[in-house]
């Protein structure tokens, strides 16, 4: 009898729970409103068999609950209505999987006007390419993937020179055009997904692979990586920026090309003031901040990526998470880089791994970070003056 | 004790247990070659192990509802924690529990057999089984801890650093799962064997329990199946160990070029998911097969459409081969791909469906008794109810596309594959621990058990499927600053998290029950439920060695003889006299009384 | 051992152990099918790529896969004279059958050391990742093989004729792992990169 109310109360429970919560798809800002469709025709059907089966059963338990003196009858089987409950099934099942496939079709046809985006995932940041005027993505490699050249991109290629490269997290897209995204990655599998298009796929190192989708409404939407990618998986984080073509052209004229990115001079100078007869030091570090990874999370450009930037960091004021400020000098610097996990700077996600180095090679990798930022000493006479 | 020479009658196959009786404690209770010696060896080692796994679950709430509040908890760890739940709960737990467990107990008795055909070898499944958790356990004390790539143990993120446990834990882990591997071998040839070879005098296949046909078809599948998992774990081990690139690309890892070239991470998800959706029918077939039992006779009835569920059985074992790359639809596959596995996905509900349909129809017009037994296998039916319904989203490709990853992934499979088998466990446990250990579960205890897993899991998952909705993707340490993850749903996996501490205690009531109950509950007679099938007819309880006594059973009819009009009880045992009653659906046209089993 | 043997003898008949057993072997050469095929599969998908060379076998193989058949020959002979009444026969080809196996394995390890200072290591080309690594899967299935053969001399060697079931099964388990190598080495030395890309349509 409990089990029956318990069964009836579950039912009344779950459609509750369905019509009043607060938490459903997050509103579709692109032209895949026929996932949602397919979405609720199986909501529809799948919710009818809950409530009807569970109610079903709730009603036995009371009928043909136990009483004293009743047997149960002797039914082993009934051809005729297993065949009905088959046929019904089969139809209820087809009545699913139709539209599912028709809008499956849809989305693997790409269109031929459409955009072309190249997302490039890599532990733990996205990175965006246009093809430029050519309209054709530079071919790329790992073996080209360098501090310089993030997006591993062959400086032979000629039709590398003119993509275009976008600096930072955020991409812009212009309303209402087709965009095809090609996804690829430098290093483990990723996912980018912005639940607002609904479209998303997986990119593999390795292989190109692509979802296209149009975007419907302006605004600026979270992107996410949606396929556990590493300890940095939930902050991997970017922006697409969805606005009105004029808007987009600006911003995409102002984008730099490839060429341009490898004709700056690509690090900074040692900054005055540094240790002296450094210059060999700091160039060793250098080497190092490429050998040992670093610049996969660092940059010396002043932009924060998975790291602080290095631009500058020397002789700054760093907040922790916890609150707590300390000043980043040789000492810190030394510290961090021997066990970065005994401090979180706010901000940043603490998934700095513990890279094996000798003390000779840490104290130029030091070095290298000094020259890119200002000694304490300056740094505080440089507040001082500020006053 | 063991007659050599039958008094008389044609001899029967297997009429010797195959091992000697057991002289000494060690032998009787340790290096035992007795079926019901070694399940129940399986079954505490599986549960101690699945204790792990839900302490590990709780930690990852503790996370996930109060997200920052425990230092130790960090996103290291919390992978960590994530992959050998995952893990430990999926093999560890359910597959050695239904297959080690339930089938090295009951298949033998179900079909009149003395001892499992080549009880050596299962012993040292058993053996082997034990040390694969070892190994599993001992990756928790390696440098760097165990993997937390988790549980699919994708390339190549997992052999890569960046993800925890990249140096030894994932070669602990995968060597423990080849070792399991070789355990789950030894003990499959041993069920699939002793169903085939040593039914007793007039066991037809047909006129076994569903349980055994859950748990044969389910073996069968993992004879088949586990291959697939040893040769993608034994080709990701040369990848970590040699540097071999079956399935690492040429990559970029943390700023430096490796050393990788040319392989593909998806052949290892292709062979991994060739295993893993047979794998979740590993599990939910023994799930079946024994909610099949439990129903009928909790219900006093004959199961409805005993031919029809066990074809069901076939048929899903045999299509849950060609479904595996729904797992796959957003993996970058070929896309031309989604429209084959959707298809059969989508096919493989008809069976199923006739199984949810053949339970109910057993329901109706019976003698519906509310025991702890019948209980949890109606929860059961109401939960796999949801978790099946669900999977028709996630088979449907293109309703996967924005669902994949996220938390309406994880609700449907903790419906379908952690909820609903975990309460026929249960259900199984208290309906066939009289025949165990001769004593009856509390029945008070069972109940509030009972209870309150029912309901908590229900409020745990049920309403997890629409943060799933939302796009909250699932193995995320945390959620800061997502602006389309509104603070109601934080709320709410707080919420989560104290029902699942609370449903996590609860099992504490199960544990004491089991173990107090063993020792001092209240002596059962020899067929408490007054069942039909053959392991209820053992001339004592618990059986004992040889499990029948001088002479094997004969048996003359199927095991759902209830309810038969004009009978005197409402139930005739599988093996009473002909004369007794003939209680099949359909008589084979011969004489009822076989001279050799089929 | 032998009274295990010995009690297990008595009472059961021997017919229901030996077709107990040998629905066992048939179900485990099953399994080990399934794991070949997968591992067939994996190879002809991974030989597709881009990055894929042949490697020229060595000839020791040649000398292996002799080795191998001459032990089939002598287990199929063993077979047939365990039930006959020729007892010093039948022992002599169920040893000959057990060294031919032993020394396929022993030929097969001096084949890999041919490769290795032909400098074709188990990283760095697919070829020969698969060789080492197909290679080592049927050699540890033959070793599995070689400790049942142990069993089976141990109860047959007093009175082969009956454990003719014994020598019957070892007899199919050879041949079994004959026919698997057999396919390997076709696999190994025919299926080029070109075939394979031929076989999954990226040629």
């Amino acid at each position: 009898m409990i089990m029956a109310v318990a069964l009836l109360l579950i039912v009344l429970g779950s459609v509750l729970f369905h019509v009043f919560n607060p938490w459903w798809t997050t509103p579709l800002a692109s032209n895949w409103q026929p996932m949602d469709d397919t979405l609720t025709i199986t909501l529809v059907i799948t919710g009818i068999f809950f409530v009807v089966i569970n109610l079903f059963v709730a009603y036995m338990l009371v009928r043909f609950r136990h009483r004293e003196g009743h047997r149960a009858a002797h039914e082993p089987e009934n051809r005729k209505l297993e065949r009905w409950l088959i046929g019904g099934t089969t139809v209820g099942i087809m009545a699913l999987l139709a539209p599912g496939l028709v809008v499956y079709a849809n989305y693997v046809r790409e269109p031929r006007d459409a955009l072309v985006l190249e997302v490039l995932g890599q532990q733990w940041q996205w990175r965006f390419r246009f093809p430029g005027p050519d309209g054709k993505l530079g071919a790329t490699d790992a073996r080209f993937v360098s501090a310089t050249n993030p997006f591993g991109i062959d400086p032979g290629d000629p039709a590398g020179q003119d993509d275009l490269l976008i600096p930072g997290d955020e991409v812009h897209l212009p309303l209402g055009k087709p965009v095809l995204v090609l996804m690829r990655s430098n290093d483990v599998l990723h996912d980018f997904f912005v639940p607002p298009f609904r479209a998303r796929m997986n990119m593999v190192p390795g292989q190109v692979s692509r979802f296209w989708f149009t975007s419907t409404v302006a605004g600026r939407y979270e992107a996410l990586c949606a396929q556990l990618c590493g300890v940095g998986h939930p902050n991997m984080r970017g922006y697409v920026v969805v606005e009105d073509p004029a808007s987009y052209q600006a911003w995409y004229a102002a984008l730099p090309s490839f060429a341009k990115s490898q004709a700056k001079a690509p690090e900074a100078p040692a900054a005055p003031g540094g240790p002296a007869g450094g210059g060999a030091r700091v160039e060793q570090g250098r080497a190092l901040a490429d050998a040992k990874g670093c610049v996969a999370c660092h940059t010396v450009d002043g932009s924060p990526r998975v790291g602080p930037t290095w631009k500058g960091l020397h002789g700054k004021t760093e907040t922790m998470a916890d609150g707590s400020t300390a000043l980043v000098d040789e000492a810190y610097l030394r510290s961090f880089i021997r066990d970065p996990q005994a401090r979180h700077v706010k901000g940043f996600p603490p998934v700095m791994p513990k890279i094996e180095m000798t003390d000779e090679e840490l104290a130029a990798l030091v070095a290298y970070i000094q020259s890119l930022g200002s000694p304490p000493a300056q740094a505080a006479a440089e507040q001082k003056a500020a006053r | 004790m063991n007659s050599s020479s039958p008094t008389g009658q044609a001899m029967s196959h297997a009429d010797d247990a195959g091992h000697p009786a057991p002289q000494s404690f060690l032998t009787r209770y340790v290096w035992s070659q007795d079926h019901k010696v070694i399940a129940v060896q399986y079954a505490c080692t599986a549960i101690a192990v699945g204790v792990v796994g839900v302490v590990l679950s709780n930690l990852m709430r503790l996370q996930l509802g109060f997200p920052g509040q425990f230092d130790f908890i960090n996103a290291e760890r919390y992978y960590q924690f994530v992959t050998m739940h995952g893990m430990i709960m999926v093999i560890y737990l359910l597959t050695a529990l239904f297959l080690g467990g339930f089938g090295n107990y009951l298949i033998p008795l179900m079909v009149g057999a003395r001892d499992m055909v080549f009880p050596y070898l299962n012993m040292l499944s058993f053996w082997v089984y034990l040390l694969s958790v070892v190994v599993l356990m001992a990756s928790f004390f390696v440098p760097g801890g165990p993997t937390g790539a988790g549980w699919t143990l994708y390339p190549p993120q997992s052999i890569l650093p960046g993800t925890p446990g990249h140096a030894g834990g994932i070669v602990l882990m995968l060597v423990s799962l080849l070792i399991f591997i070789v355990a789950t071998t030894m003990g499959g040839l041993n069920y699939v064997t002793t169903v085939l070879q040593a039914r007793c005098e007039g066991m037809t296949l047909l006129r076994m329990p569903l349980t055994v046909w859950g748990i044969f078809v389910a073996t069968i599948l993992a004879l088949l199946g586990f291959p697939a998992l040893f040769v993608s774990g034994v080709m990701l081990l040369l990848d970590r160990t040699l540097g071999t690139s079956f399935f690492m690309p040429a990559l970029v890892s943390m700023g430096q070029v490796t050393g990788y070239k040319g392989g593909s991470p998806l052949l290892f998800q292709h062979l991994f998911w060739f295993f893993g959706h047979p794998e979740v029918y590993i599990v939910a077939l023994p799930a079946f097969g024994i909610v099949s039992d439990l129903i009928s006779v909790h219900a006093r009835k004959c199961i409805f459409g005993y031919r029809m569920m066990v074809w069901a059985i076939v048929a899903i074992g045999a299509l849950s081969v060609v479904v595996w790359a729904h797992h796959m639809f957003v993996s970058g596959m070929n896309p031309y791909f989604g429209f084959f596995f959707a298809t059969t996905t989508l096919i493989i509900a008809v069976p199923t469906a006739i199984k949810v349909y053949n339970w109910i129809l057993t329901l109706w017009r019976g003698d519906i008794h509310l025991t702890v037994p019948m209980l949890f296998a109606l929860a059961f039916l109401c939960t796999f109810l949801i978790g099946g319904l669900t999977g028709l989203f996630l088979g449907n490709v293109s309703v996967d596309i924005p669902l994949s990853g996220t938390y309406f992934v994880v609700a449907h499979f903790h419906m379908v594959m952690g909820v609903a088998p975990l309460l026929v466990v249960f259900g199984g446990i208290y309906h066939w621990f009289p025949k165990v250990t001769g004593r009856m579960l509390d029945d008070r205890l069972g109940r509030l058990h009972f209870w309150i897993t029912f309901l908590g899991t229900y409020a745990v998952f049920f309403p997890m499927h629409y943060l799933g909705v939302l796009g909250m993707p699932r193995r995320y340490y945390n959620f800061d600053g997502y602006k389309f993850i509104p603070p109601s749903a934080f709320s709410l996996n707080e919420v989560i998290t104290v029902i699942a501490m609370i449903i996590a205690l609860a099992q504490l009531l199960f544990i004491v029950n089991l173990a107090w109950s063993a020792w001092r509950g209240r002596p059962a007679d020899a067929n408490p439920w007054r069942a039909a099938s053959l392991e209820w007819q053992t001339p004592t309880t618990p059986p004992g060695y040889g499990n029948w006594g001088p002479r094997l059973p004969v048996v003359y009819r199927w095991a759902y003889a209830y309810g038969e009009p004009g009978a005197a009880e409402d139930f005739i045992a599988q093996n009473a006299p002909p004369q007794a009653g003939a209680g099949e659906p359909e008589p084979e046209g011969q004489s009822e009384v076989r001279g050799a089993p089929a | 051992m032998a009274a295990v043997a010995a009690w297990s003898d008595r009472g059961r008949p021997r017919d229901a152990r030996a077709s107990a057993a040998s629905i066992g072997l048939w179900v485990f050469m099953g399994v080990a099918t399934a794991l070949f095929s997968l591992f067939i599969v994996a190879y002809v998908m991974r030989m597709s790529g881009d990055d894929s060379m042949t490697i020229a076998l060595p000839w020791q193989l040649w000398l292996s896969s002799a080795l191998l058949v001459a032990g089939s020959v002598a287990l199929q002979g063993a077979g047939g004279a365990s039930r006959g009444s020729d007892a010093m026969r039948t022992r002599r080809l169920l040893l000959a059958g057990g060294l031919c196996a032993a020394g396929f394995l022993s030929v097969q390890l001096w084949a890999w050391q041919a490769l290795l200072s032909a400098q074709v290591m188990p990283a760095g080309n697919p070829a020969g990742s698969f060789f080492y690594l197909l290679t080592a899967m049927h050699g540890l299935h033959l070793a599995g093989g070689l400790v049942g053969w142990a069993w089976t001399a141990h109860a047959a060697w007093p009175d082969p004729a009956r454990a003719a079931w014994r020598i019957a099964l070892c007899a199919r388990y050879w041949h079994f792992m004959l026919a698997v190598w057999l396919v390997l080495f076709a696999l190994l030395g025919w299926v080029t990169p070109e075939v394979a890309r031929f076989v999954c349509g990226t040629s």
